[in-house]
């Protein structure tokens, strides 16, 4: 960020305080088609838990509570991380704002390598939906057609979710570049620290929805 | 408007809060609660989203507007998934 941290605001606007606040409207209005676009998702899982309710426990136990625990924990510092960068950008404190930024990206590597990892022993255990899935349980109820319909809800969630960790990790990235070349401004940092809480708060919800539904 | 800003203490307080919520839905998981599993792991998720919306998105700051479309979000999703469910809860 500028040293003297001197923002001009655009002409549209009478100050840059005004400029900040409709900045600040249009990531939230575009936070609020993200909630639409994971509600549908969201939905579609409530209403398959609502019918299959044997099936997606069975289902939900192949998970690792314990990589999703440590996943969600990895998510959560990162959340911090970015609220700590938010709070030096406004202290003007441009060193300390690199260094947040750098440790939310590193965060979220970690985050998308452990899902990379249960993505791949998911694999091995032969639980990826497809012509090829089986599933056998001697538990009354549980049906493999039902427990693929989990794992298919369950890839395209977490699925969509990395997608999303990947846009931001880019984002803070170039943020990290602007903010060496003395480019970066507040409310840009402040936009892109919105994106990634919320990206965070669907993980919320995902995380008990997907691996604390069964016995484990 | 300009946000007074907040101290590093509140924000460490917030984190630490979310692990203790982090720890209670998992602990909540491995008891036999039945019916009531999903009510109360759906509660203390609402209650993690609600510190991140409310610190870290500094929504406590933000003026009526912000929240406005904030609570319109939720407002929009609540009417699709009421109306989606009661078809699935009363009819199939």
């Amino acid at each position: 960020m500028p040293a003297d941290y001197t923002e001009i605001p655009e002409a549209a606007f009478e100050n840059i305080e005004q400029q900040r606040d409709a900045s600040k409207l249009g990531m939230w209005v575009f936070l609020c088609t993200e909630v639409m676009f994971f509600g549908g998702l969201f939905l579609a899982y409530c209403e398959y838990r609502h019918l299959h309710p044997d099936s997606f426990a069975a289902a939900s136990s192949h998970l690792s509570w314990m990589l999703g625990s440590v996943n969600t924990v990895v998510l959560l510092a990162s959340s911090l991380t970015v609220a700590l960068a938010v709070r030096a950008a406004s202290l003007r404190s441009a060193g300390t704002v690199n260094l947040f930024l750098v440790a939310t990206v590193l965060l979220g590597i970690a985050f998308l390598s452990i899902k990379g990892f249960e993505y791949y022993t998911d694999y091995r255990e032969g639980l990826i939906p497809g012509s090829s899935f089986t599933y056998s349980s001697s538990q009354p109820g549980v049906q493999a057609r039902e427990v693929e319909m989990f794992f298919m809800l369950y890839f395209i969630m977490t699925g969509v979710h990395a997608f999303h960790m990947i846009i931001g990790i880019t984002a803070f990235i170039v943020l990290i570049a602007m903010s060496r070349q003395r480019a970066l401004s507040l409310q840009t940092i402040e936009n892109a620290g919105l994106y990634w809480h919320f990206v965070d708060v669907i993980w919320i919800f995902l995380f008990p929805l997907l691996y604390l539904v069964g016995h484990h | 408007m300009s946000h007074a800003i907040v101290s590093l203490r509140s924000y460490l307080l917030v984190f630490a809060g979310l692990l203790v919520l982090l720890g209670a839905t998992v602990g909540a998981s491995f008891l036999e609660l039945g019916i009531w599993a999903l009510p109360a792991a759906m509660a203390i998720a609402c209650a993690k989203a609600l510190l991140v919306a409310a610190f870290f998105m500094h929504l406590h700051q933000e003026n009526s507007l912000v929240r406005l479309v904030a609570c319109a979000g939720l407002f929009w999703l609540g009417i699709m998934v009421m109306l989606a469910m009661s078809d699935v809860l009363t009819r199939l």
